[in-house]
């Protein structure tokens, strides 16, 4: 189906174009029309997007559904886009997320609603966009471009702090990029081509790729987060309506790690390499210290938000570990390289489902009570016995349980990383123990117990909208749990390239 | 029939009636969900013995393929896949047998209770889950059947969800098992780095060549097979509630008691044992592993079972003595007896699935009552309940001719024969503790079922034996309690039942010096009247009888002069105190440390709104140098033109 089709152009205009008119369509005379029609953009987004799946041929790690024109001549710019094994599952996940999102904001949205559902549908485009573009300059206007609506969404449709966190989130993101912005143009003076795949085969000596490197680190670090500057997240969370937090968390910190994938690795594999213990630092603290932080939250979003850290943390660190992984004198045929990035690129994936349950799960508490704060809750079980029964599933998959997808990037970061160093896997796995603690201690203070107040005495069940929402979810996390070779085979091909630019030394 | 087909019908026939209850259960109501779990239960167990009669009886061939590939990863086969041999198919019946009996006891133990349909989905999940574990032929499946079975423990501990020592006690127990499934992932990295598959039989078969390796990790090189053998038993430690993970254990007491005997007395609690003795062709490598593994079994084997003497709640003495006996299978996988370790996992699963229930009935007739003070001479108003229990308490102090005497002094005799490091002590200890089971069982035994009776008036009015779908798993448990040992001691512990799957190298091989004085079950309980552990445990009941039956005065001033120990017991050596000051407050603290001094102090007060301060700071003095005048500007204009024309006119510099 749609093989013939020039699908990505298709997947990055169709919600931009959509988006405009869901904008045009306006809501005087009632928001019903305006929902409508983006609930149908996304949905066909997503059914285009499944094209790329069922087209996509995993045996080459060649770029796939590739369009290229001339853009800006003068600079050797284009209009250029194709994915990978690595790139199209992210889309898929950006394609589903966005159908939640619709599904979620429908009647709880009231305040211009077609400017909110226009909002979600052009951020989507365009963060397609950032995962399809194959010229660096393109995916640099994408990946500014994409701020705008998400600072839109958290301004307009926040909380009471969301000056504070929309400013601060913007900041921290857009001195990050700056830094990535040089580096591309100095690169482009090198090679005279704006082409990523270009740079992948570009020479560079250690002080241009050292750089080079923190200049992306600066980007990517940020947007993943990764401590120190991931203060950002937890505000713009708490600020964010559900559906902002939801595309926030499940995609958007996504982009961080697909950088790393994309340009840090490939392009500056020397530099990588010898900073490589800076990352894998940066990213165990993630996972045991703001594991503690997690604990102590009294607020459910901040409480997620620092979680999310934590299990991206397992993202840099299964792609930074792979030269101390290859460095170990094997004695198995196992390399484990391979084992470690396939760990990170499902934990991206995964923790896109899971974040966004607990998001979702969250706002459905936040709807009715409008109140994050733990202490308000207490024996919601009580008067909302099904929407426990997801709480606990999503629970159990935020804390890594083997069925879920959250056990699956996990166990195989921790497998790779333990022919790193023994003492990596050993912080790493204290996941186990933390993330099963921050996240079971919410759940028995909100849903177990006694009723504690009149407010969760008069909450009433999901409703046949959420109840759709939250079972899509569960099924997916189960079904990735249970079967993840579909998702895995299809990155191979691209693992196995990547690892081939980041085993070989790019010094001229 | 095609074997491969029972073997994946066993556990998906307790799936399918979890599913059907857990999902449908409004919809089929409560007969219609006790029926289908049933149903399911009762399939899993009579295909269940049917794999018996294939493997064991008619010698059939060992079943070792992949359902599916889950994945594969850089060469990784990440597979779900049986194994069933002898040592499966013993499982298997125990675990289905044990699951039935319970699903059974159910329906009178959960008749009033309004989660009756999710109660019945709970357990039938939990019976596939533990399928699972003890088919699996792989370790990436014997984490997830791990880790579901601790699913499964944390829903139905927490079952009454109201109750704020249950959710309490069910977040304990999630905790304490995930420090041990820290220890155990761990160990299946190790596992995977060294042996580089996830397969049993391919791991099994590299373990020679693994035994030559060393791992460096920071302290010293360590022997990589001990490294993978002591981090999966801390995994065991975690299951199999042994000390110091054991705190959990007593606490799972608040869940519903048909849950206290399937799954924290019969089988999921087994499950570390399970692992240990399937793993014996890692662990006879290690002799350091084996050590630990001994010793932690006999610290458990003997202090846990002291503090089951001073507790006055039924079915906390029965959970204190689980931990007490699993302590002596642990001593047994240390000792390199795994075979007399399961098999004392299997006798036990008998009698303390049968005590659990008992104490069970017990409540019931005492209106939900769990303090043994409050009851007394309950043996002529629950004949069935008294007579079964009583069997129960016989075969767990391992009176000659029941089933726990055979396997219980089977496990002390081959501890006599071991040669490693500390095994006199530890013999000592584990026949120290033959006399402290005795007394705690005939103390609960004589205080509920003998004596006065204690209780309010309009309790013993209604005292009345518990309805048929009670007793009747209770006489079902007892027979085997009694016969079981007698029955399979010889070729499990003798003859060639577990040659395929136990490995024991022959400078470890207790067992065989035990075949050797071994001459037939009758001589053994002739022998057993006249042995040590006997004496001991005869010495228990008659010091149980005149303390607690004959002369109860004793007891209260032996708590007066020995008020420190009985403190010592009650409190449970402080051990949770300790944890709790530790590990929960202490993380609290900590997080609140790292969050406030970290996040909030310094990144956000110093580092980012003070970076935004300097930078406001600095426009307000640069604000100054446009000063809006002309010549300011022309000024500034001729310093800089005199500058570069000094650059360019010497470019060396």
């Amino acid at each position: 189906m749609f093989a013939d089709w020039p699908l990505l152009s298709l997947l990055v205009w169709l919600p931009i174009v959509g988006g405009v008119a869901v904008l045009l369509s306006g809501d005087k005379g009632g928001s019903e029309g305006s929902r409508r029609l983006a609930l149908i953009i996304s949905v066909a987004t997503f059914v285009l997007s499944l094209g790329l799946y069922t087209n996509f041929d995993s045996a080459t790690s060649a770029m796939q559904f590739e369009e290229r024109f001339e853009w800006i001549g003068d600079f050797n710019i284009y209009y250029h886009l194709g994915v990978d094994g690595i790139s199209m599952p992210l889309i898929i996940l950006t394609t589903f997320t966005t159908i939640l999102v619709i599904l979620a904001g429908w009647e709880v949205i009231q305040k211009r609603a077609s400017q909110y559902m226009a909002a979600f549908l052009i951020m989507e485009g365009l963060m397609i966009g950032v995962f399809s573009a194959l010229d660096s300059m393109f995916f640099y206007v994408f990946w500014e471009a994409m701020l705008i609506p998400m600072f839109v969404i958290i301004g307009v449709w926040g909380g009471p702090n969301r000056v504070y966190a929309t400013i601060k989130f913007f900041i921290y993101t857009f001195f990050g990029s700056v830094f990535m912005l040089v580096a591309m143009i100095y690169m482009y003076y090198q090679s005279g081509s704006f082409a990523i795949l270009d740079m992948h085969n570009l020479n560079l000596g250690m002080t241009e790729q050292t750089l080079i490197f923190f200049a992306f680190l600066a980007a990517f670090a940020v947007k993943v987060p990764m401590w120190p500057v991931h203060t950002w997240l937890p505000d713009a969370h708490v600020e964010a309506p559900t559906g902002g937090s939801v595309i926030l968390a499940a995609i958007m910190l996504k982009i961080g790690g697909y950088g790393f994938i994309r340009f840090a690795l490939p392009i500056t594999p020397d530099a990588s390499m010898s900073y490589d213990w800076l990352i894998i630092a940066m990213s165990l603290i993630a996972i045991v210290y703001i594991g503690f932080v997690a604990l102590v939250q009294s607020d459910m979003k901040k409480l997620v938000a620092y979680s999310s850290i934590a299990h991206m943390g397992f993202v840099t660190l299964g792609l930074f570990s792979v030269f101390q992984i290859l460095n170990n004198p094997a004695n198995v045929d196992i390399t484990g390289a391979v084992l470690a990035i396939e760990g990170a690129m499902v934990q991206m994936i995964s923790h896109g489902f899971i974040s966004g349950a607990m998001f979702l799960m969250i706002g459905v508490l936040y709807d009715r009570m409008h109140s994050r704060e733990i202490a308000d809750y207490g024996g919601v079980v009580n008067t909302m016995p099904v929407f426990a029964a997801f709480a606990v599933f999503f629970a159990m998959s935020n804390a890594g349980l083997p069925g879920t997808s959250g056990f699956v990037g996990e166990f195989m970061v921790i497998l790779a990383v333990f022919k790193a160093n023994f003492w990596i896997a050993f912080l790493a796995a204290i996941t186990l123990i933390l993330g099963a603690a921050y996240t079971l201690w919410m759940v028995k203070r909100v849903f177990y117990g006694e009723v504690t107040n009149e407010n969760v005495k008069a909450l009433k069940d999901l409703n046949q909208r959420e109840l759709l929402i939250m079972s899509i979810l569960a099924v997916s996390i189960l079904a990735l749990g249970l079967y993840p070779a579909p998702l895995v085979d299809v990155m191979h091909a691209s693992v196995d390239n990547l690892l081939q630019h980041i085993t070989q030394s790019k010094l001229p | 029939m095609d074997m491969e087909l029972i073997y994946l019908a066993i556990p998906l026939a307790s799936l399918f009636g979890a599913i059907i209850a857990g999902f449908f259960g409004k919809a089929i109501g409560r007969s219609g969900a006790h029926t289908v779990t049933i149903a399911g239960v009762a399939s899993s167990f009579i295909l269940s013995l049917m794999a018996y009669n294939h493997i064991v009886l008619q010698a059939g061939d060992i079943y070792n393929q992949t359902v599916y590939t889950w994945m594969v990863s850089d060469g990784l086969r990440f597979e779900i896949g049986f194994l069933v041999d002898k040592l499966t198919v013993m499982m298997m019946c125990v675990v289905t047998g044990v699951s039935l009996m319970v699903h059974i006891y159910t329906i009178g133990y959960m008749r009033d209770d309004p989660g009756y349909q999710r109660f019945f989905s709970y357990i039938s999940l939990f019976t596939f889950s533990m399928l699972m574990l003890v088919m699996s032929n792989n370790f990436l499946q014997l984490f997830f059947g791990w880790e579901a079975v601790g699913l499964v423990s944390y829903l139905l501990i927490g079952f009454w969800y109201k109750k704020e020592t249950a959710i309490y006690a069910n977040l304990k127990a999630f905790l304490v098992n995930r420090v041990g499934d820290f220890g155990f992932i761990l160990g299946i990295a190790a596992v995977v780095m060294y042996a580089g598959s996830l397969d049993y039989k391919e791991v099994f078969a590299a373990a020679p060549q693994i035994s030559n390796q060393v791992l460096d990790i920071g302290f010293g090189e360590w022997s990589v097979i001990s490294v993978i053998c002591i981090l999966l038993f801390i995994g065991a430690m975690g299951k199999s509630a042994q000390v110091p993970l054991h705190v959990w254990l007593p606490d799972s007491m608040e869940g519903p008691t048909p849950i206290s005997a399937l799954i924290h007395a019969a089988t999921m609690v087994t499950a570390g044992i399970f692992m240990v003795a399937r793993m014996s062709p890692l662990f006879e490598f290690s002799e350091a592993a084996l050590t630990f593994v001994m010793i932690i079994g006999a610290i458990t084997a003997l202090f846990m079972g002291l503090i089951g003497i001073v507790q006055n709640d039924i079915k906390r003495v029965v959970a204190y003595s689980t931990l007490s006996q699993l302590g002596y299978m642990t001593v047994a996988l240390g000792v390199s007896a795994y075979s007399a370790a399961v098999f004392h996992l299997m006798t036990h699963a008998f009698f303390k699935a049968l005590l659990f229930l008992g104490a069970g009935s017990v409540i019931i007739a005492m209106h939900h009552e769990q303090d043994m003070r409050k009851m007394g001479g309950l043996r002529k108003y629950m004949p069935i309940t008294w007579i079964t229990s009583l069997i129960g308490s016989l075969a767990l102090i391992g009176f000659p001719g029941f089933s726990g005497f055979f396997s219980k002094d089977s496990i002390i005799l081959a501890v006599g024969a071991s040669d490693l490091p500390g095994a006199d002590i530890v013999h000592w200890m584990v026949l120290a503790g033959v006399f402290i089971t005795a007394f705690y069982s005939f103390r609960m035994y004589f205080m509920v079922f003998h004596g006065k009776e204690r209780m309010d008036e309009h309790t013993k009015k209604h005292l009345h034996e518990t309805p048929w779908v009670v007793t009747v798993p209770l006489i079902a448990l007892a027979i085997p309690s009694v016969i079981i040992g007698w029955m399979t001691i010889e070729p499990m512990l003798f003859g060639s039942y577990f040659a395929d799957a136990i490995v024991v190298h022959e400078s470890n091989n207790v067992m065989a010096t035990l075949k050797e004085s071994f001459h037939g079950q009758w001589a053994m309980v002739e022998h057993g009247i006249f042995s040590l552990p006997f004496l001991l445990a005869l010495s228990g009941v008659v010091a149980a009888w005149y303390i607690y039956l004959k002369n109860p005065q004793i007891a209260d001033k032996a708590q007066e002069k020995f008020s420190f120990i009985h403190k010592m017991l009650d409190k449970k050596y402080w051990i949770d105190e300790l944890y709790v000051k530790v590990f929960s407050d202490g993380s609290r603290v900590l997080g609140k440390g790292f969050w406030k001094a970290g996040d909030v102090t310094i990144i956000d007060g110093l580092i980012i709104n003070g970076s935004a301060k300097v930078v406001g700071w600095f426009a307000g003095v640069v604000r100054h140098v446009q000063t809006g005048m002309l010549y300011h500007y022309a000024f500034v204009m001729i310093l800089g033109l005199v500058g570069l024309l000094y650059l360019f006119a010497n470019p060396a510099s």
